[in-house]
């Protein structure tokens, strides 16, 4: 969480309420509002309130003026908490779109006819560039759209797109030649061929995703408001009913008046799903906000549903499973030498290797054999790594120090002259190969000391992630180039459920089609152009952004850390948004039951006076228990903004203990938490009047 | 309770899980074309029928032509009924001379029984002659019960099968339904009652004598059969001082069990059930709640073997059962507790009124609410005379849209369809894209099931309100006020959710009811039919999902629990208004004064 940009400090942060609270009252336009039809019904109903509030002042309705304007004031403030719940979640997410736009203001690019650094080139606007483009960055100037370079290799500050200020190497060729609008080069010159035409970029996709203003209804947010809208129909009837209902039953007694219209609206605004609602599109866009805040941006907010889907997770070995670069751990010597005289050896071999593999032996033969020599003897000659010998080490005081993969090394003792083999290489090269990692075999002139432990290092606590997972229902398959014995062992080690070695493009894709043949819904994440495929096939593609750009197109999530175990905040997100959703949508049908109570036994008393005894609350006058209801109605909405920013609360767990846990605090809760809230609310009224 | 009646209510239930099992099962081999022991001697008429109907039987069908040749083959049983109670004196079997029905009852009689409702706005005994109740009533019992059965399988094919369009052939599943399952059991059974008493003849009604001669007041009728009334609005009424009793005869047996076996429960005799003829010891009334609820039970097995895990049958009737049971403790309590207004008079402790003594307390209740959970609607009490709270609960029932075991068919997949919505809600609770037995839950699944689960509830709001300001619907009502509000609450819940029985005391053989409960009937029966079908067609097409450890199992108590719950909140939201003003006032009433 320390890499965000300009994140707001909270979710009523005053500036943004302020605004919100204008936005709010804009979106009451039934034009925009009908986009939410149970809250379209509730601004009907308030019309209609508002209608009988105007007939009490002028006498046309016997309902008293205070009770018809009240009902009406909190009915009009029930639709404005809604809009409001929506400006504001739009809100954050506006605020930090126009930070980015500023990134991104009067850019100039400077158009190269061919690309070479050195020919000459015409200034033009960035809005004039077009896909095919060839420009010339110059250190120290923004890029002025998506492309990749073709030519050169500098480092960029891509602080205004990832908010990491770390500046990154983008080069041509290879995996780090994508490079994105808005983006300053901080030294030496590229030549970057434009990818996309203005308007279409990943800044403007992103600014557009971020601003809501491109947001769509998500499958299951559709089918939940198909319910909702349902239930709403099914209330406007219940109350339609109940007219024709109390006008008989009214004939019937002898005494009583019919339920006025003012009563019938109220009613149906507290039993229609008003709560949820309100609160269905602000948690949307805060789940891709808090998305956002997590550095990862989705391109669709029904890839984040699809991510708390997701049961099979393919997970690049390299950089999420284990730390990038193999380490040292042991000497292992061979043919009676010892392993100081080993690790000596192996040190003098890796002095002027800067590998991170040569590092790494260097800081173990320092660490646990204290031996200090770092510096190379002055004459010495570096051997650097090479395609044809396969060898890395060094040449002093007449000796030749050599470490490298076991036949490299064996060729070269064997040139030298050496005749026989220690008899136990074979056996101690083949145990280490077993278990997983590499071994390096280290010579000095002809002769074999020993072997080099190089081992993948599993990232410390992943275990415990996969187990999470695991028992989320989430399978974990780690995908590796390694051969299947070393990827068998990381394998174990990690605790992944299955594993792709030896992992070719063609055949990751044939795993994503296998699996989701059987109804899996599988997530992968990505970054090498090879990727692309697999990514494009995958149902939540997460696509580092540090990666190709036909890795980032291919994918609908872009992680700006680049960090691949984001997978599991992506899925934590998306099952969020969901479980916020079912939730609410829990709690707000729960309610109904003590409006029932409250506002019942209160609009039939005249006609029937035993049905008093419904009135479990004891609430002081039909018209408070009444207003109450509606009170309580509006103000829930309001207290659970908080709530369905945030998302509820989501641990690891199997499915059937969730929906206890949930089903006791939203159902229960929901049930419960209005009987006490209608009585107070009651009580207050009284104390008021 | 009395041992007796503990005795029997317990033996009851046992009994009938014992028999969920192997009819189930039975159910399950004939639906999936499998050999069954009846296979020797059914397989040669079936295959007869198949030549002589022309029907390809390996030929499958989508779900519109699974619903078309539904509709088409119910439009046919209806055109059939309607013409033939227009023209029953014109028909043989008719020693009575029985007239015809008018058109607008007959429309009402013919929706009746082609829906399954088998509302019956007429007394068997004096409208119907007996070639109507034999070709027509007890036909359409067979007929109608199996459209529902053979609907619910194919939307079970729905779950299972993945990736296609076919649903099976609907022709093939009416004839081995009716051949394999209904006629055989209809079989064994009717002699079982004949045994009993249950009567089966063709003779002409008998006159006999009375043993002792009384006189009473009887209600003078006018020319259409309602009763007069004079100018303040009182009943004008006649002493009648009868000799002789007239005494209906028929072929009984042969109609009772599909009756009850079909949850069909269109009386021969209008007493229906309660009538000696009908269901005349406490061992025929035994087999008879039996027999209502034995398929509607059965076909959730039938459903856990076709879907492959017999836990999610299970779960299922095991909420069915928990609702009926509940449902069935509060009626026994309330008829029990009886009216505090007789009771201070020291006449009776509990209400045995409308109630068969040779039934007994138990033996009327345990009816009661097995006929209305199950949209049977066959009665041996008279649901009118309950107490306002003993008589919410069939209401009740009948409201929560007859999935307390359910209809023949429509009960399961009525039930089918909450589950489904159930299992969206709490799908959404847990983070995840909801499914089903290993279907996805989407916008198509949700609003069929809506509809499926909503159609009858809306139709009762709808028409029960347009009946309170209708004057000829309010003129109905035999007891004005809140008890008259129920008699038409009930007619409508009823009539919607294709049950059939009645709040005795409204009389529903005017314009309004006979042509608003046809539409009612109507609305109640195709579109949950035609939605639940475009559902399973839906289903069929997607993929299977395998459950995983993030998957909510279905067949465990607390979705089972969480299903109860939803069932009983919807219910209970959309008809607590109507109640209030109906039998819970009426309680109100009863208790304070």
């Amino acid at each position: 969480m320390s890499k965000q940009i300009q994140q707001p400090k909270s979710a009523f942060d005053r500036a943004l309420v302020s605004g919100a609270l204008v936005e709010s009252l804009k979106k009451l336009d039934p034009r925009t509002l009908w986009r939410n039809p149970v809250m379209l019904c509730v601004e009907i109903a308030s019309v209609i309130t508002l209608i009988t509030f105007v007939m009490s002042l002028t006498g046309a309705n016997k309902e008293p003026a205070w009770f018809t304007g009240a009902v009406s004031v909190w009915l009009w403030l029930t639709v404005i908490f809604s809009t409001f719940a929506e400006a504001l979640a739009e809100g954050r997410g506006k605020a930090r779109a126009a930070s980015l736009r500023k990134s991104r203001t009067d850019v100039t690019a400077k158009l190269l006819s061919k690309p070479e650094l050195k020919s000459a080139f015409t200034t033009v606007g960035a809005s004039r560039l077009r896909m095919g483009d060839l420009i010339l960055v110059e250190a120290g100037e923004m890029i002025a759209g998506d492309g990749d370079v073709i030519e050169g290799a500098a480092l960029v500050n891509e602080s205004a797109v990832t908010g990491e200020s770390a500046p990154v190497i983008r080069e041509s060729g290879g995996d780090r030649s994508a490079v994105t609008g808005g983006t300053t080069v901080i030294s030496s010159s590229i030549i970057v061929r434009i990818t996309a035409n203005p308007g279409e970029t990943f800044l403007d996709r992103m600014i557009g995703l971020i601003e809501g203003a491109k947001r769509r209804k998500t499958p299951n947010e559709v089918a939940l408001e198909v319910l909702l809208i349902a239930l709403t129909v099914v209330f406007l009837l219940v109350c339609a009913n109940i007219s024709p209902l109390s006008i008989y039953s009214v004939k019937a007694a002898g005494q009583g008046a019919p339920v006025s219209l003012t009563i019938l609206v109220a009613l149906f605004v507290c039993l229609a799903p008003t709560t949820i609602a309100a609160l269905l599109p602000a948690i949307g866009i805060a789940g891709m906000d808090r998305l956002f805040q997590k550095n990862v941006i989705a391109l669709s907010g029904r890839a984040i549903e699809a991510a708390g889907d997701v049961n099979v997770l393919l997970l690049d070995k390299t950089g999420t499973i284990t730390h990038g670069n193999r380490e040292a751990v042991a000497f292992v010597p061979v043919d009676g030498h010892t392993e100081q005289e080993l690790a000596q050896a192996a040190l003098m071999a890796s002095l002027t290797d800067e590998t991170p593999e040569g590092r790494s032996v260097v800081e173990l033969a320092k660490q646990k054999y204290g031996l200090t020599n770092d510096a190379l003897p002055a004459g010495a000659e570096t051997i650097t790594f090479n395609a044809d010998t396969r060898l890395s080490g060094v040449n002093t005081d007449g000796k030749q120090y050599r470490k490298g993969a076991s036949d490299s090394t064996i060729a070269f003792v064997r040139k030298l002259g050496g005749k026989q083999l220690p008899r136990d290489l074979d056996e101690v090269v083949d145990r280490i190969a077993r278990g997983g990692a590499t071994p390096l075999v280290v010579s000095r002139d002809s002769e074999i000391l020993g072997v080099i432990n190089l081992k993948d290092i599993v990232k410390s606590g992943i275990q415990e992630r996969f187990l999470q997972l695991r028992s989320m229902g989430i399978k974990t398959v780690m995908i590796t180039g390694d051969n299947p014995l070393t990827a068998a062992a990381i394998a174990a080690e990690a605790q992944v459920d299955d594993f792709l070695a030896q992992a070719k493009p063609e055949e990751k894709l044939r795993l994503i089609k296998e699996y989701q043949e059987g109804g899996f819904m599988v997530a992968m994440t990505g970054d090498g152009t090879n990727d692309a495929p697999a990514l494009a096939q995958a149902d939540v593609a997460v696509a580092m952004n540090t990666g190709t750009q036909p890795a980032r197109e291919a994918a609908n999530i872009i992680d700006l850390d680049s960090n691949p175990t984001k997978l599991l905040d992506i899925v934590e997100v998306g099952k969020q948004i969901l479980m916020t959703r079912g939730n609410l949508t829990t709690f707000s049908i729960s309610n109904d039951i003590a409006k029932y109570f409250a506002i019942i036994p209160a609009m039939l008393l005249s006609i029937y006076p035993q049905l008093g005894a419904l009135n479990v609350m004891q609430l002081a006058s039909p018209h408070s228990a009444i207003l109450s209801a509606v009170i309580f109605n509006a103000v829930i909405i309001p207290l659970l903004v908080p709530l369905a920013l945030r998302g509820t609360k989501f641990r690891p767990m199997p499915a059937e203990r969730m929906l206890i846990r949930n089903l006791l605090v939203y159902g229960l809760g929901g049930i419960v938490a209005p009987f006490l809230g209608i009585k107070l609310i009651d009580l207050a009224i009284g104390l008021m009047v | 309770m009395n041992t007796y009646e503990w005795l029997q209510t317990i033996i009851f239930f046992v009994l009938l899980l014992a028999l969920v099992k192997p009819l189930g099962a039975f159910m399950a081999r004939v639906f999936q074309g499998e050999q069954t022991f009846l296979s020797p001697v059914l397989t040669p008429c079936e295959s007869l029928i198949y030549r002589v109907c022309g029907v390809n039987k390996d030929e499958e069908m989508g779900w519109q032509r699974y619903a078309g040749a539904m509709l088409l083959f119910n439009l046919a049983l209806f055109v059939a009924l309607f013409i033939m109670l227009m023209t029953q004196h014109l028909l043989p079997l008719n020693p009575q001379k029985t007239p015809p029905f008018t058109w607008q009852l007959a429309l009402n009689t013919a929706v009746s029984f082609t829906t399954n409702t088998n509302w019956q706005a007429y007394g068997g005994e004096q409208a119907a002659s007996y070639f109507t109740q034999l070709a027509g009533f007890a036909v359409h019992n067979f007929l109608s019960a199996a459209t529902g059965i053979v609907i619910a399988i194919a939307v079970i094919r729905g779950f299972v099968r993945r990736k296609t369009s076919l649903l099976g052939n609907f022709w093939v599943d009416m004839t081995r339904c009716t051949l394999y399952v209904l006629l055989p059991i209809s079989l064994i059974l009717s002699p079982a009652l004949v045994s009993q008493g249950v009567i089966q003849n063709f003779s002409a009604y008998k006159s006999v004598p009375l043993v002792q001669s009384t006189s009473h007041e009887k209600p003078k009728l006018d020319e259409k059969g309602s009763p007069l009334k004079d100018a303040k609005g009182n009943p004008v009424t006649q002493n009648a001082t009868p000799k002789e009793v007239t005494i209906p005869m028929g072929p009984v047996a042969s109609q009772e069990v599909i009756k009850e076996l079909g949850t069909n429960g269109g009386g021969f005799f209008n007493a229906n059930s309660a009538h000696p003829f009908e269901n005349p010891t406490p061992l025929s009334n035994f087999i008879e709640i039996l027999l209502i609820l034995l398929i509607p039970g059965s076909l959730t097995y039938t459903f856990g073997v076709m879907v492959g895990n017999t836990r999610q049958g299970w779960m299922l009737l095991g909420v069915m059962l928990f609702i009926l049971i509940g449902a069935f403790g509060i009626l026994q309590w309330a008829e029990n507790s009886g009216n505090p207004l007789v009771t201070k008079l020291g006449v009776q402790s509990i209400n045995m009124e409308g109630k068969e003594v040779r039934n007994g307390l138990a033996g009327s209740n345990l009816f009661a609410v097995a006929t209305t959970g199950t949209s049977c609607g066959a009665v041996n009490t008279m649901h009118d005379s309950l107490t306002p709270i003993g008589g919410m609960m069939p209401l009740s029932l009948i409201l929560l849209g007859e999935i307390i075991f359910g209809g023949v068919g429509s009960g399961l997949y009525t039930m089918l369809a909450f589950a489904i919505i159930a299992v969206f809600v709490s799908g959404l609770m847990i983070g995840r894209t909801p499914e089903y037995l290993g279907k996805k839950i989407e916008v198509r699944e949700m609003w069929l099931s809506i509809l499926v689960i909503l159609t009858a509830g809306v139709t009762v709001l709808i028409l029960s309100g347009i009946a309170m300001l209708t004057p000829s619907a309010v003129a109905s009502m035999a007891n004005p006020g809140a008890h008259g509000l129920s008699e038409v609450l009930y007619a409508f819940a009823s009539m919607a959710n294709n049950n059939g029985s009645a709040f005795a005391g409204l009389n529903a053989n005017v314009n309004f009811y006979n042509l608003a409960g046809s539409l009612a009937m109507t609305i109640g029966r195709y579109i949950p039919a035609i939605a639940v079908l475009a559902m399973a067609g839906s289903l069929a097409e997607k993929k299977y999902v395998p459950p995983s450890l993030g998957t909510l199992p279905t067949d465990k108590a607390p979705f089972a629990l969480w299903l109860m719950l939803v069932i009983l909140i919807i219910g209970a939201l959309t008809f607590f208004p109507a109640l209030a003003l109906g039998p819970i006032v009426e309680q109100l009433m009863m208790v304070g004064t």
